[in-house]
């Protein structure tokens, strides 16, 4: 293995990341390479380093605020939400349905259509008997000749 | 029986809201330091957290357990923490990573150094305190992208598909980008590991 090539491994092998083949790849070559086994020792330094660098702890409202944030997300609705009526429509509508069949299913007080005073027309203008046209006014019933026609076709 | 980060999250989608306060208990102080780490401002990093729990909740209807919990859950934070940098990035930041460390801050060095000349064991703290200093700006002097990968890889010990798919790139980049972070960090801090390699 060249040094180039560890450039991907050293710090894998720094964390024991690597499989055993690798593992025994990059141990090889540094039992023949100072530079690289120099650089994998400071690379253990710099690592060492960062763990000196203190966990800091979220303030003591974190979670009370992560709550309010969430408390305040708008509830989601589904496709066919909008087939499930608000209770205040939905109370309104059996109200209005209610008043419906109550004022349907009332008896009607109507007085019989006999008792009823119908109004009577009256027209002393107007004499029936000297209106009437007999059938005598019309004109003469038409004759046999009238109703062969010249045109129409004779039977031979 | 402990449930699994995946089993939690099929429970909160199914509507347990005290599967939602366990994934927080378990996971907020892991990702208030990975986001410290990479904003460098506690406030920051805690409103950023809290975006990603929103974001683990909002999501939980369309949850489909096809990835590590945690590479879903750091994927978030990184997306959110390397949108914060870039929208700050022109910003000149007043708090610094340092600051809810008294020690750190300028006026709380100075405090400290008066202190230090009575007790010989603060004089051992201070020395302390400023390799700390030292290690969190070399740290920060990392690109966003090297910084991200060591954090994952350093505290949150995900293992290299994970952070490859977190930081969507190959693992064989993500092992040249360590490598060139962990090169910087041991420019950055030679006199340590100097020190630290000869013992």
């Amino acid at each position: 293995m060249s040094c180039g090539r560890m450039e991907t491994r050293i710090l894998a092998y720094v964390d024991g990341r690597l499989k055993e083949s690798e593992q025994a790849e990059v141990q090889k070559h540094l039992d023949g390479c100072a530079a690289c086994r120099l650089r994998v020792n400071e690379f253990r330094a710099v690592s060492s380093l960062l763990d000196e660098l203190p966990v800091i702890e979220p303030s003591g409202a974190f979670n009370a605020r992560v709550h309010a944030l969430v408390a305040a997300e708008p509830r989601k609705r589904s496709w066919f939400a909008w087939l499930t009526p608000s209770p205040r429509i939905a109370f309104v509508a059996s109200m209005l349905l209610l008043a419906t069949v109550w004022l349907g299913s009332r008896p009607v007080d109507h007085p019989p259509i006999a008792e009823q005073d119908l109004p009577v027309v009256e027209s002393s203008d107007y004499d029936v008997i000297s209106s009437f046209s007999p059938l005598s006014d019309l004109s003469q019933a038409p004759s046999d000749e009238d109703t062969n026609d010249s045109d129409t076709p004779q039977k031979m | 029986m402990t449930r699994s980060d995946v089993q939690l999250m099929l429970d909160v989608k199914a509507g347990d809201p005290q599967s939602f306060e366990l994934l927080l208990q378990r996971y907020r102080t892991p990702l208030v330091n990975f986001l410290y780490r990479m904003v460098r401002s506690r406030e920051q990093a805690e409103d950023l957290a809290q975006e990603v729990f929103l974001r683990v909740y909002r999501a939980r209807e369309d949850y489909e357990p096809s990835a590590k919990f945690t590479t879903w859950l750091f994927r978030i934070a990184t997306n959110l923490a390397l949108n914060s940098l870039r929208d700050h990035r022109y910003q000149k930041l007043e708090i610094s990573m340092d600051a809810p460390i008294l020690a750190d801050a300028e006026d709380g060095e100075e405090r400290m150094m008066e202190v230090a000349d009575e007790h010989p064991d603060i004089e051992q703290h201070l020395v302390e305190e400023a390799r700390k200093k030292m290690i969190r700006h070399a740290i920060d002097k990392l690109p966003e992208k090297q910084r991200a990968a060591v954090l994952l890889h350093k505290y949150q010990e995900l293992d290299y598909s994970e952070i490859s798919k977190i930081l969507r790139c190959s693992e064989s980049a993500l092992k040249s980008l360590l490598f060139r972070a962990y090169e910087t960090l041991r420019v950055e801090l030679a006199p340590l590991v100097a020190k630290a390699v000869k013992h």
